[in-house]
């Protein structure tokens, strides 16, 4: 909480008001989420400034800035866990499938079911591999036997591709894994209460190339089965495993678009500067 | 979004690249010398100058190398993004394309001593001009690069169709003089292929252009209209034509 807030206030320049870019059509695939002119405020500071940007079925987004630029700090407003800081206030519209998620109706326990997340450091429970899982199925009512129950601890355990190396020690506990198992047990996790999107916020920062490896083998796999957004500060990463990036600078989102295009011929000076590391 | 000449945050990488476009200058330096070394080498029969052609590929061969190795260390090191991505590449492929070009140079160079002076063949007489304008048009593709000029790329891919009009034009004219001179058929094949060296490299100095216009603007070059191929002139019109 408090470095979302040291980084939002950290940045010496005045927030860009130029006008936002606007949000890509989704082109192909489904529209899952959408949003319109967000900005936050944490109290007087302005963190994100009139951001609007579609995210589909079918295309892994990726977010990319430099620090304080305030791409988790959006990231944390697609499933409302924003509300947490008391001194952060968005405005501006937000909706999953058509649905405004920032309604006084909306269930915020039930959105960030449908809207998981993972975060930059595995957060395993200090509980067994089974119980992490079990968990969310489990306060969601998504079990009613025993049998659905071991059936969706296996069946995400499959997705995240750890089924194979823990299938033996369901009951061994969650924190005993290595970094890399932490983190796809968290995505299997977020998996278990079939959610429609993943957020990822620097999900591979605390992790070996081999297992960050793994886990972006996995968001490939899991491309299409869930609309997926990742922040990340590794510009190859968001290379290889997104088909649409933004890049926010200041609060202000720069540029969005197809992939390929952002990091082989940005349209945008700034983008260009930040992705080929001449950034400051 | 083009070079700006701004600065990277890690200094090496721009240490890195700027070697690169000094070695590309001095490989299309050397590669323009050999033409115009062959070429008086073959006005003046000197076969001494021809021969020092031929040795000095040497050294063109052996730069193409060592910008390859740059560009593969620097692409392997700084993953370069962006335009940065975009000229590396063209680096890698340029250094290969001009290396051809002193290939072409080092042929002329080659078939001197079986052309006693281009003087006696009248169809050779276009020969140095055909030549300056090749030249010119690998000093201006590289002169593109060095300035990221993709305005100056597009106009050597125009130009290149003079070259081309040459060639056409030599070929005629080469054909008539086999025909008319059956006992200088030999020279005149040679001074053929000489005609031919010319108008690749011609085209060679348009790919030059071409990746200069790429890594520029992010974009391919834009076609340009063709004109006549000389192999049209051997084929019958066909029917329905």
């Amino acid at each position: 909480m408090t470095e979302l807030i040291d980084n939002a206030s950290s940045s010496e320049s005045p927030i860009m008001t130029e006008t936002a870019p606007p949000a890509i059509s989704a082109g192909d695939g489904p529209l899952k989420m959408t949003t319109r002119n967000v900005d936050v405020f944490y109290g007087e500071k302005q963190a994100i400034n009139g951001v609007s940007i579609d995210v589909t079925m079918d295309n892994v987004t990726a977010f990319i800035g430099p620090s304080g630029c305030g791409k988790s700090t959006f990231l944390r407003c697609l499933n409302r866990m924003n509300d947490t800081i008391p001194i952060a206030k968005v405005s501006g519209e937000i909706t999953l499938e058509g649905e405004d998620i920032y309604a006084p109706s909306m269930d915020v326990v039930q959105l960030r079911a449908r809207v998981g997340m993972v975060f930059q450091k595995p957060n395993p429970f200090p509980k067994s591999i089974y119980d992490n899982i079990a968990y969310g199925p489990r306060i969601h009512g998504l079990a009613s036997t025993k049998d659905e129950l071991d059936n969706i601890v296996e069946t995400s355990l499959q997705r995240a591709g750890l089924w194979g190396e823990v299938s033996d020690r369901l009951q061994d506990s969650g924190t005993a894994l290595s970094g890399g198992q932490q983190q796809r047990l968290c995505i299997a996790r977020a998996i278990a209460v079939d959610p429609e999107v993943i957020l990822m916020d620097e999900p591979c920062s605390a992790l070996d190339p081999i297992a960050t490896a793994k886990i972006e083998e996995l968001i490939h796999e899991l491309r299409g089965k869930y609309a997926i957004v990742i922040v990340t500060h590794n510009m190859q990463q968001a290379a290889r495993v997104s088909q649409r990036t933004a890049f926010f600078h200041l609060g202000t989102l720069v540029e969005y678009g197809v992939t390929s295009d952002i990091f082989t011929n940005p349209t945008q000076e700034k983008t260009r500067d930040y992705i080929t590391g001449r950034y400051g | 979004m083009a070079n700006t000449g701004t600065e990277h945050t890690v200094k090496a990488f721009d240490t890195d690249i700027n070697e690169l476009r000094g070695m590309v200058a001095e490989i299309g330096g050397r590669s323009e010398q050999a033409i115009a070394k062959a070429m008086r080498a073959l006005e003046k029969h000197d076969l001494e100058l021809a021969a020092e052609v031929v040795a000095e590929d040497k050294l063109i061969d052996e730069l193409e190398k060592r910008i390859d190795e740059l560009t593969f260390q620097t692409i392997a090191l700084r993953a370069p993004m962006a335009d940065d991505l975009r000229e590396l590449i063209a680096t890698f492929k340029i250094s290969g394309v001009v290396e051809r070009i002193g290939d072409y140079a080092k042929n002329i160079a080659k078939r001197v001593p079986v052309i006693a002076g281009t003087h006696k063949l009248g169809p050779a007489s276009l020969l140095p001009s055909m030549s300056n304008i090749a030249s010119e048009l690998v000093r201006d593709s590289l002169e593109a690069f060095a300035r990221r000029d993709a305005d100056l790329a597009l106009e050597v891919s125009e130009r290149d169709q003079i070259v081309d009009d040459f060639y056409t034009s030599i070929f005629r004219s080469v054909i008539t003089y086999m025909i008319e001179n059956p006992k200088d058929i030999g020279e005149a094949a040679h001074l053929l292929f000489i005609a031919k060296n010319l108008e690749r490299i011609g085209d060679h100095a348009t790919n030059v252009a071409e990746m200069v216009y790429f890594a520029a603007r992010g974009e391919p070059m834009p076609e340009r209209d063709r004109g006549e191929n000389p192999t049209d002139l051997l084929e019958e019109p066909s029917n329905g034509r």
